[in-house]
């Protein structure tokens, strides 16, 4: 279990290390927190010419809320440090609640969000939080080139983002909730901290009646990407309290094709799906009543 | 890929104590520390990250000395188990605990059960109550084959009574210096 021969590039600047991703090309991995990426190196499923680290760049770092409530989390923040923070929890209480999620505290201290979706697990929490939240990855390239790509164009299948070879994702960006819009996450894993079987990430709108207006979810370990589902047809106009959530659950399990695996047969997580959604939707929908409520009281 | 690895010498900072290593890129800080500066008190068990043997402090926080390259570990204070004790070899808090309540028995896991809940428990004020339920969440991710985990949740509990205990005999020392 030890990695195989690299060589290694520690650039102390993002153009220094733009430049030598554009010449290696295909030859070089990025190297942040290291968290997915060494398991893999050590146990010889990955072979990169070299290794670019990248934790040595200043300005990589820090996580901002934009105007109009996204939170923008640079490459190098650990999942420790979004965890904590508190102007991205109340912006996106939805970040805590499945950053917390994400393995072991000595893991999140090492693991970087923006690594996590740059490696494009579906059975990872960031990439379903991506993609729910509608956000989107920087990515810049050699010449001061940069883009915003969005999470549906970002996760093209399995550990498989449109990333090309020559650029770095500088940061992503979590979209802002809607107004009277709650969240949950759930997961079910064998053990607290293992990848997760199954896991849900839902919001739910309400419209100013209190009667349901807008329902979705991204699960994980579920499909290929993060799929976002839009459930509302199950519920729409229902007063949150005695909304049909099973019934939300039902669909969703009808919209999904998860494959089974040596943890869980497909069955199995199309039941979880059901189940998970349901717990889910009913929590989403009581956070959605506070979040509103907490707004009317500061205007 | 040349057959002769690039070297690299990095200048390891581990329990207060700086020491240069030549090492290859791909050397684990794991390795490192038990082979090239020979402490071996971190133990090394799945090599991925999963069994939490090899947790070490690094800036205080605990990670998996396996899944990082010694090459990043310059610049950073590392701690492992034999940081732990104080300069007069006082053993720390979660040490004693452990033998107190029979934490161990094999032994192997325990380096990384103590740097982890050691770093758990600074988020504590001494006084402050640890839950079984938040105990259970501290260790969560390390691995135990022999203990059964029950040992080591009471453990915690222990170690947080002790650094109560060292906190309040402190203070009575101050208390007794001032009054002199």
């Amino acid at each position: 279990m030890k990695p195989p021969p690299f060589g290694y590039a520690a650039p102390c600047t993002l153009e220094e290390t733009l430049g030598l991703l554009a010449e290696l090309g295909h030859d070089a991995k990025v190297l942040a927190g290291g968290q997915s990426l060494i398991p893999l190196l050590s146990m010889r499923l990955t072979a990169p010419h070299t290794l670019v680290d990248i934790n040595r760049i200043p300005g990589l770092g820090g996580i901002s809320i934009t105007p109009k409530g996204s939170v923008v989390v640079g490459a190098l923040v650990r999942h420790a440090e979004l965890l904590a923070d508190e102007s991205a929890h109340s912006a996106n209480p939805l970040l805590r609640r499945a950053t917390s999620q994400v393995a072991h505290p000595a893991i999140r201290n090492r693991g970087t969000t923006c690594g996590s979706v740059a490696h494009a697990d579906p059975s990872g929490e960031m990439t379903a939080i991506l993609a729910i939240t509608g956000g989107s990855v920087r990515v810049a390239s050699a010449g001061g080139g940069q883009r915003d790509v969005s999470a549906t164009d970002f996760f093209l299948g399995p550990l498989e983002s449109s990333l090309r070879p020559d650029e770095l994702a500088v940061s992503v960006r979590f979209g802002a909730p809607a107004a009277r819009t709650g969240s949950a996450f759930l997961e079910l894993a064998r053990r607290r901290g293992d990848y997760a079987m199954c896991g849900a990430a839902v919001t739910v709108t309400l419209d100013e009646d209190g009667a349901v207006s807008d329902v979705r979810a991204a699960y994980l370990s579920v499909g290929p990407v993060p799929e976002v589902h839009d459930l509302s047809a199950a519920v729409t106009g229902q007063p949150y309290a005695s909304a049909d959530w099973v019934a939300a659950g039902a669909l969703a399990a009808s919209l999904v094709d998860p494959e089974g695996d040596l943890h869980a047969s497909a069955d199995y997580r199309r039941r979880l799906v059901a189940v998970l959604t349901e717990r889910a939707l009913a929590q989403a929908a009581a956070d959605a009543v506070a979040r509103t409520q907490e707004a009317a009281s500061c205007l | 890929m040349s057959l002769i690895e690039e070297q690299f010498t990095v200048s390891l900072s581990v329990n207060g104590t700086t020491r240069p290593v030549t090492v290859p890129a791909r050397r684990l800080l794991s390795d490192a520390i038990r082979h090239d500066l020979e402490l071996t008190g971190t133990h090394v068990g799945c090599e991925h990250g999963v069994c939490g043997a090899c947790t070490v402090l690094l800036d205080g926080a605990p990670v998996r000395s396996c899944l990082m390259f010694a090459v990043q570990a310059e610049g950073h204070a590392i701690t492992t188990v034999e940081g732990l004790a104080d300069a007069n070899g006082r053993l720390h808090p979660v040490q004693e605990a452990f033998r107190d309540c029979h934490g161990l028995q094999c032994g192997f896991c325990t380096p990384g059960f103590l740097t982890t809940i050691a770093a758990a428990l600074e988020e504590y004020e001494p006084g402050a109550d640890v839950s079984d339920e938040e105990a259970r969440e501290i260790v969560g991710g390390n691995l135990c084959r022999c203990t059964g985990y029950q040992n080591i949740v009471k453990a915690v509990g222990r170690a947080q009574e002790i650094r109560t205990e060292r906190a309040g005999r402190a203070d009575g020392d101050a208390a007794t210096s001032a009054g002199r």
